[in-house]
């Protein structure tokens, strides 16, 4: 039914492996400036939780008898987190895979006119480079330590945060399943830290020669 | 020093510098707690990290290069210059402001290195600093980085060790101890860096002893970035104890990791010129990062054929202006194997360095690149080095006979150096029908240096094993010798033996039996040689001739009588005294017969 034509898969190979990379880095980023983003939010709500707990709870106790079914305002400082959220360590991080991978470049430039040749050039430079910054600023480990096509059990209480149930959700746990994915933590983060007054939004300063 | 908590090692490399410390309040007999320092430093503008090595590069930014505020550090708002990553990647694009391997400079004859000349090519507007210069402002670096992480514990209050190549001569140990007294830390002593290196495996191996056995024969060989230095350490036993003693050391060469790298970029280079692609030199900077990936890629995966090479474009089209290339393990076994550690007899010598003239410009690099022949002459000129220690080599022996091989620097990284240098090796033991040396294991070959100087200051508090070494040199004034002049030829030089080999440190030589008559208030130069095969010469042996190669002239040195209660013009008779300091570095000193009055004598004649 499905013809392969084995003559052509290399070079259609070689276009979709480099187009995955690009993708694969770009759903990187993206995944890891919401870690950053999810990671201030937590921390801001802890600090708002602090704050805001102590006035609240005389407030409670003042007013006798108001209607029950009051929604809880616990969720309502979140928004607002995400608002102030600032983009700081994600533009950073832009203008390290920029600078080491030159991975804007790579992204934004119209890949149609090239042989497959030029753009395997170029993807060897994003690929050495992201792996470089990847290293040097992140401590990266696998959330589940078993070999992805295991079987495993998972108990009650589990981190839902870490581990994402798909397929036949029924019944309660423990659950058994198979490791699809095993996911991706990251133990460390160590950015450089930014001067004060360092603009950065400059993500790459263009270069002029003298 | 009631305060000292910590003992702190500076490994201040020719491209990069480490810093490591011995928590001392927690160690003990078993255990050594030891740490490497992450050296907080820019590396872009306006973004300040911490890395375990700072890069031994100086940049002196134009007033409108960088925005303000970009070259803030955690203790300096406005720092001087920039050292470190940063000055690394931004004098990769501008040269002329970038000051590198100053430390080579400390140890090049024919130049001051006080005066202001690096960078060496730069324009007039660029303002020039001096290689010692450069190496204080490293040091300040690393003296900040570490008080700003140990406010209760400041760098100037604990035992600190520097290390220097043990080929450095006497004048570039000095600028070394005066670069820290500039910093602050004039409390630093002096390490060589093989035996830093050695005490770095003892520090991690933990049960050496089991590892080495009386009468082995350690043969260190460090080839870092810039340098490369060989050194010898014979164990014997005292009382049951096995005793380390450093018995020789090898010649300054200026040859390393870095001209590895430049040897494939270059031959990379030929390939694509070929191709009609003709190379800016901004693309070579880039080659040669290149080139260093796949070189490690290369020697690290024995699957791998071919590894790629490319230079990407300077504009923001990557993919259009990027060149590619490809470095095959054929190139790096031709280049790296057989050029660097080629399979030479013992009897190869290195091709024949052609001195310095007074105006180089440059820095002296080694011309012949073949380390093999390098180690060859070295061990056949050592050949003596360990008999009055009484280990015997057999009859016929034409070299030292190491036993056991410690590598360091991060070059032995890659496998196959490593194994291509012992098989050399070996294959010379077996030519003399001796027993093949063994490759001491589990050395820590980037950072080995640095903890071994750490470690260094713990030893030094009395535990552990000392290694004893002393001078690896005599050293030698030359004087006419009395002979009836004869017309169109200089009077026959004889030299002097002021310091005997292998002056412990903190000791004095005996006052040679000879006297010089020096005119008040005039500078006096006096030639001065370093004998590091001549063991036997005590202090006031006159040689009238020496067989070649035996010594080896060094810059003159320069003393000044002034003051004093003699009259200008007067003529002194004094003596010349060598001392080693607790420090680690010789010290000459002119002596009044007379009164006893004496002047130090500078190293410091090198500008000719």
């Amino acid at each position: 039914m499905i013809q392969l034509d084995l003559s052509h898969l290399p070079a259609a190979f070689d276009v979709l492996h480099v187009g995955l990379a690009a993708l694969s880095a770009l759903l990187l980023l993206l995944s890891l400036l919401s870690l950053t983003v999810a990671v201030r939010a937590l921390r801001r709500r802890k600090e708002a939780d602090a704050n805001a707990v102590p006035p609240s709870k005389p407030l409670v106790a003042a007013t006798p008898a108001p209607q029950p079914p009051a929604p809880p305002p616990v969720e309502k400082p979140a928004p607002v987190i995400l608002r102030e959220a600032t983009p700081d360590a994600a533009l950073q991080l832009l203008g390290l895979l920029q600078s080491e991978a030159r991975f804007l470049d790579f992204v934004s430039e119209n890949v149609a006119g090239y042989s497959d040749a030029d753009i395997g050039a170029a993807a060897r430079v994003v690929h050495e480079g992201c792996r470089k910054v990847l290293r040097a600023h992140f401590e990266l480990e696998p959330v589940r330590s078993e070999p992805e096509g295991k079987r495993l059990t998972l108990p009650a209480g589990f981190d839902a945060a870490a581990v994402r149930l798909t397929g036949n959700i029924v019944g309660s746990a423990p659950f058994n399943g198979t490791l699809v994915h095993r996911g991706w933590r990251a133990a460390k983060v160590n950015l450089p830290k930014p001067a004060e007054g360092h603009d950065a939004r400059i993500l790459a300063a263009a270069e002029v020669e003298l | 020093m009631s305060e000292s908590r910590y003992a702190v090692g500076i490994d201040l490399g020719t491209t990069n510098s480490v810093l490591a410390c011995v928590d001392l309040s927690r160690a003990d007999r078993d255990a050594v707690p030891l740490e490497i320092l992450g050296i907080p430093q820019l590396t872009s503008p306006g973004a300040v990290e911490d890395k375990t090595q700072l890069p031994s590069f100086l940049y002196q930014a134009h007033p409108a290069e960088l925005a303000e505020g970009d070259t803030a550090l955690p203790w300096d708002s406005h720092p001087a210059a920039i050292v470190g990553e940063l000055a690394r990647v931004l004098g990769s694009k501008t040269p002329i402001r970038l000051v590198a391997s100053a430390k080579s400079w400390l140890c090049h004859s024919g130049v001051d290195c006080r005066a202001a000349i690096l960078p060496a090519q730069s324009p007039e507007e660029v303002a020039r600093i001096s290689p010692l210069q450069a190496s204080i402002r490293y040091l300040e670096h690393l003296r900040d980085a570490w008080n700003h992480q140990h406010p209760d514990a400041p760098l100037e209050a604990q035992p600190l060790t520097l290390t220097v190549p043990a080929s450095f001569d006497p004048a570039a140990r000095e600028l070394t101890v005066e670069a820290a007294r500039a910093a602050g830390l004039s409390h630093a002593v002096l390490l060589e860096e093989p035996q830093a290196a050695l005490y770095g495996w003892i520090q991690k191996s933990g049960n050496w002893r089991d590892e080495a056995r009386v009468g082995d024969i350690i043969l260190v060989v460090d080839v870092g970035g810039g340098t490369s230095d060989l050194s010898l350490m014979a164990v014997t036993e005292e009382d049951g104890n096995l005793v380390l003693n450093r018995v020789a050391v090898g010649d300054h060469i200026l040859l390393g990791g870095d001209n590895m790298d430049l040897a494939l970029a270059y031959t990379v280079r030929a390939r694509l010129e070929q191709e009609g692609k003709r190379l800016e030199p901004w693309q070579i900077q880039a080659l040669t990062h290149s080139c260093r990936d796949a070189k490690e890629m290369l020697l690290t995966d024995p699957n791998a054929t071919e590894a790629a090479v490319v230079i990407p474009s300077r504009g923001s089209s990557l993919i259009g202006g990027t060149l590619r290339a490809s470095l095959t393990r054929d190139d790096v076994n031709r280049i790296l194997l057989d050029g660097f550690f080629p399979e030479v007899g013992a009897g190869d010598r290195p091709a024949a360095q052609t001195r310095a003239g007074l105006t180089t410009l440059g820095l002296p690099y080694a011309q012949d690149a073949r380390i093999t022949c390098h180690l060859a002459a070295f061990l056949s000129r050592q050949i003596n080095a360990v008999g009055e220690l009484g280990i015997a080599l057999p009859q016929g022996a034409r070299f030292l006979h190491p036993s056991a091989v410690l590598l360091n620097g991060g070059v032995f990284k890659a496998e196959p150096l490593a194994e291509r240098l012992m098989a050399v090796l070996n294959r010379w033991l077996r030519d003399d029908g001796a027993e093949e040396a063994r490759l001491l294991q589990g050395a820590d070959l980037d950072l080995a240096v640095a903890r071994g100087a750490a470690y260094y200051g713990f030893v030094r508090q009395g535990h552990g094993v000392r290694i004893r070494g002393g001078t690896a040199a005599a050293y030698y004034v030359g004087v006419e010798s009395a002979m009836p002049a004869v017309p169109g030829f200089a009077p026959p030089l004889e030299a002097l033996c002021i310091a005997p080999f292998g002056m412990e440190e903190g000791t004095q030589a005996p006052l040679p039996p000879y006297e010089f008559g020096l005119v008040l208030g005039e500078p006096v130069r006096f030639r001065f040689f370093a004998s590091t095969v001549r063991r036997d010469d005590a202090v006031g042996r006159r040689l009238d001739y020496w067989p070649e190669g035996e010594l080896e002239e060094l810059d003159e040195i320069e003393v000044t009588l002034a003051g004093g209660q003699h009259a200008a013009g007067e003529v002194v008779p004094v003596q010349l005294a060598a001392a080693v300091t607790e420090t680690g570095t010789l010290q000459l000193q002119a002596v009044s017969t007379a009164t006893g009055e004496r002047w130090n004598v500078e190293f410091e004649a090198r500008a000719g």
